[in-house]
This record gives structure tokens, sequence and C-alpha cells, in this order.
């Protein structure tokens, strides 16, 4: 059962030292305000999964808060690299961070594999590529009925998912809409979850019967976060800030320039401070 | 025709552009790939399907999208899937005939880095990766690349397999049961290479107007081979530059005009 909580006691009640935990988001609805609170309240040696590490993991790895990440793209999308993920894995600071690559289909099926409670997913896919060789997860198995050979990988089972949605309703249902992603599968393959929305409405009675809702029995902890998710986007509330992922390029190159960044932005900021931060995009959205 | 009033860049883009047509359903690569696609939807492709790995199906933005997520390309679109939809039943399903990629190192045979500079576990140059890379380039019907020409790109060995092309050249593919074309275009900004039948190396087949081969074997890191009958590239038209150039320009005024100044 959904509860409704701070941000604060949700975070605290439901990430752990040492969690295997995904922030996700596909670009779009990526939940910066939780990472932030996880930031702030300190957690170490996390195992963080995401299809798309960008800003937020460049920041939680910067911060040193990362043991290893279970990911399919290390950038800052259409931007370039992710500097402090380089910075760690290049020169190991402020520490080596391990790495389990995949491809995009790999993390998406073995999301859906998590959702549905396999052991395994399994798919066509690393055909000749170099991450078969260096990934020991990635292996092969073949079909029983016609003998092809395809490629298998472990579910994934995050401790704990953390997305951002644009709606929750009094009872605790969330409503995610716009480019979903692997939202709903990240919710579904972990044990714990916790969504922050835009807002809260009295009821979904004005939604489309096949919206993709993901039900409060599915969920354990909601928290209303407006502008939750900048600099990403929530789809009908405002727009992505690609000036702010092409600021972050100049501010994730520098450590130090990085450091007071986070002091000022994260360390001595608030969740209700991003209400703030999408105040400009939301004419435009 | 023959006043060189273009970049080389645009060349590029607009020589890729033409290569598509309205009855392609193709995946789309952010950076030169997308620029290339969204040129030839607002030219002479109207009905060509565009896809983006974010689960957009039919998309048609008015700015080229910083990211492959951006909210335009799901307003736009005829769909928007869930992102294990997309690479299951679209991409696996074996419904996309286009796959158009960029590269940050590329081999003569096509085969694509976008991992690491150096050795996977220490290298020189970590780089974002494959994202969906290696599937597209195995499940479309066909994958084309766009890449600006130089030596660090266009290298002898690549040092990371991301996604798989010709492999070592000839039937590399069905050695490794990939049914698959595999790539069959190449376009620079200096010109148009295909893959030769046989040995699948690819071969320049047209020089874009005003490259010599010099021009071209100085940014490429592997001996370059050239098509008997070498053609020269037709330069771009005006109407194919007018809409790069005012497609370029709605997306930088988009891309700056978000943030904190506004």
């Amino acid at each position: 059962m959904a509860k409704f909580q701070s941000l604060r006691d949700a975070v605290a009640e439901n990430l752990n030292d040492g969690d295997v935990a995904a922030f996700e988001g596909f670009t779009h609805l990526i939940p910066h305000a939780a990472a932030h609170e996880a930031i702030r309240q300190g957690f170490k040696d996390l195992t963080l999964v995401r299809m798309t590490p960008d800003v937020v993991y460049d920041q939680m790895v910067g911060m040193g808060m990362a043991k290893k990440l279970i990911f399919s793209y290390l950038g800052n999308p259409g931007v370039g690299l992710l500097r402090r993920c380089r910075d760690s894995v290049e020169n190991g600071y402020p520490h080596t961070v391990e790495l389990e690559e995949h491809s995009h289909a790999g993390m998406a099926n073995a999301y859906e594999a998590g959702a549905a409670g396999l052991p395994l997913a399994v798919f066509r896919g690393y055909k000749g590529a170099g991450l078969a060789e260096v990934n020991p997860n990635i292996k092969s198995i073949t079909c029983p009925f016609t003998g092809e050979k395809l490629a298998a990988i472990p579910a994934l089972r995050p401790d704990v998912s953390f997305i951002h949605a644009q709606k929750a309703d009094k009872k605790g249902n969330v409503l995610v809409e716009g480019i979903i992603g692997i939202q709903k599968e990240a919710v579904l393959a972990a044990k714990r979850s916790v969504v922050t929305v835009e807002e809260v409405v009295d009821n979904f009675d004005d939604v489309h019967t096949n919206c993709c809702i993901l039900p409060q029995w599915a969920i354990t902890s909601i928290v209303e976060v407006p502008g939750g998710a900048h600099p990403s986007y929530a789809h009908g509330y405002y727009i992505r800030d690609n000036a702010a992922y092409l600021e972050w390029d100049k501010i994730a190159a520098d450590r130090d320039l990085f450091a007071k960044w986070m002091t000022e932005n994260v360390l001595e900021a608030t969740p209700e401070d991003f209400a703030g931060r999408v105040a400009n995009l939301r004419d435009a959205s | 025709m023959s006043d060189l009033d273009f970049t080389a860049d645009e060349m590029m883009t607009i020589a890729a552009s033409r290569a598509l047509a309205s009855r392609d359903v193709c995946f789309v690569g952010i950076g030169a790939p997308s620029a290339a696609c969204n040129v030839a939807r607002l030219t002479h492709a109207p009905d060509i399907t565009l896809i983006y790995e974010s689960g957009t199906i039919g998309t048609a933005p008015d700015v080229l999208p910083l990211s492959i997520g951006d909210g335009e390309l799901c307003e736009t679109a005829v769909a928007t899937v869930a992102v294990p939809e997309m690479f299951r039943y679209w991409l696996q399903g074996g419904r996309i005939t286009i796959g158009f990629l960029g590269a940050a190192q590329l081999d003569k045979f096509g085969n694509i880095n976008t991992t690491v500079i150096g050795d996977y576990n220490n290298p020189k140059t970590r780089l974002p990766g494959g994202g969906g890379a290696p599937e597209i380039a195995s499940s479309c019907g066909e994958i084309y690349i766009t890449m600006k020409q130089n030596l660090r790109g266009m290298v002898e060995k690549i040092d990371f397999f991301t996604s798989f092309g010709h492999g070592d050249g000839g039937n590399a593919r069905e050695k490794i049961g990939i049914t698959t074309k595999g790539p069959t275009l190449l376009v620079t900004d200096l010109a148009v290479w295909k893959p030769d039948p046989e040995t699948k190396e690819f071969t320049v087949v047209s020089l874009h107007p005003g490259v010599t081969r010099e021009q071209v074997q100085e940014t490429c890191g592997w001996t370059v081979k050239y098509a008997d009958h070498l053609e020269t590239t037709p330069a771009p038209t005006q109407d194919e530059l007018k809409t790069l150039r005012d497609l370029k320009a709605r997306t930088k005024a988009a891309h700056e005009g978000t943030g904190k100044a506004a």
C-alpha cells in the first residue's frame, strides 16, 4: 500500500548503504529530487542501475556514493561524455567504480524479466558485440524448440527503484504519460519503490482507460515534489532544460567547480527548490 | 550549380538524407543521423517513419532533439511505446528497415566503436557506450552510417566492437548467425562509400563536389579504395540547403532558449 511521505522520510526508509538502487527515467521523468535527497543523506556503496545514467549518476559517482554501475549508455544525451564518471573510470577519482555494461535491449529485457519474476532475460542480441566478451553476465542459451542461440542475462531485481511521474490520485495510484520508458518495469522489478510526482489529484476519472497507471498497492512510497525531474522534464508540466544539460558539461569537467556546485545546489538545497527551477520552463510546455 | 556556397558538413547531411525514402522505417541515432533523417522528411521523403529509441514511432519534430527523449518527439509521434516494447516488438521483431548510426571510431568493414579508446578495463577515454547500437546493428534490415572523416575516427583497427558491421569482411555476419545486411552505406563530409559486394570493404563511389582523392586519403586511416566508375555527388539544391539551415536555426534557438536565463 502506497504511503504518502516527505522525501526525506521516503528516501531514509527505503534506501540503505550497499543497496542495489535504480533511479530510472529514459531521458524523461528522471527522479532528480529523490537522487539529490539520497546525496544529502550520504549513502555509500550503492550499486546504481540505470539504462542511461546521465547527469544525476555523474553527480552520485562524483560524490563517491557508488560502488558499481549497471548501465547501457554512460553519456550526457546529445551533449557528450559524463566527466565525473570518466574521472572515476580513467583516474580513480574519488574512487574507481566497477562497471557492468549492457546494451539498451539487454537492460530493457532484464528489467522486464525482473518485473515478470523471471530469473533471466532471453533475447536476440549481442551478436558480434564486444560487450559479450567483457561482461561475464552476458551468456547464451539455446532455444529448445528451434535450436537458435540467444543471449541470456540475469534479471534486474533492484532493492529499491525511484522514479518520477506526472501525478498520483489520493489513493496513491500513479499515472505516467509521454515517453514512459522503463518506469513501470523499474517499479515492478524492485523490492521497494518510491515515486515522486508533480501533483496529487482527487481521482483519475478523466484519464483514458488505457493509460499507464501503476496501482497504489504496487508502490511503497509516494512524494509530491513539483519540478522533481528537473533538468529532465515532465510531459505536460515543463520542458527539458537542455541548457542545463549543456552547462553540466562545464561544471563536471572541473573537480572544484563540481564540488562547489554540489554544495550550493544539492547539499544546501531542499526538495522545495525544484519548483522554482522549472518556473521558466512551464509556459513553453 | 557550381557555386560551392555550402559547407562539407552540410553536404554530408544532405547526401545522407538523399539515401532515405518515404517507404523507409528508420531507427534514428542522435547527432548527424538525426539531422539527415529530418532533412529527408522535410524534403523528398515526407512519409518516412522515424523512430527514436525512447519509444517514439513515426515522429516529426519541428526542431532537432538534443536527446533521444526530448518531449517534442513524443508530441509529434504516431505512437509512443515503452522501451522494452521498442526493443522487443519493433526492433527485434524485424520491423525496422534502416538503422542510421554515427560512430566515434569506424573501420573499413563498418564495425563501430563508441565504447572506449584504449583497453576496455583501463581505457584512455571512456566513451558513453553503445546504448541501442549493438542490436540496431544486427536487427535492422540494413545500416547507414554517417560521420566526419578524420584519422582518429576512421581507423584500420577499432579499439572495441560496440556494434558489428561486416567483422573481418566477406560473409562474417552470416558466420555468426546474423541474417540482416549490415552496413550498406557510409556518408562522410567528403564522399559516399558503399561496401564491395564480395569483400564488404567500404569503397568510395562518389566524391562530394570539389573534393580530391588526396583529401579523402589524408583523413582516413586505411588505404582507400575507389569504385571503377567514380561519380561526383550532386551539390545541394537550394531547397535542401534552405531546409537544413532553417532546421539548424530553429534547433539552436530552441536549445539555447530554455533554462535559468529564460
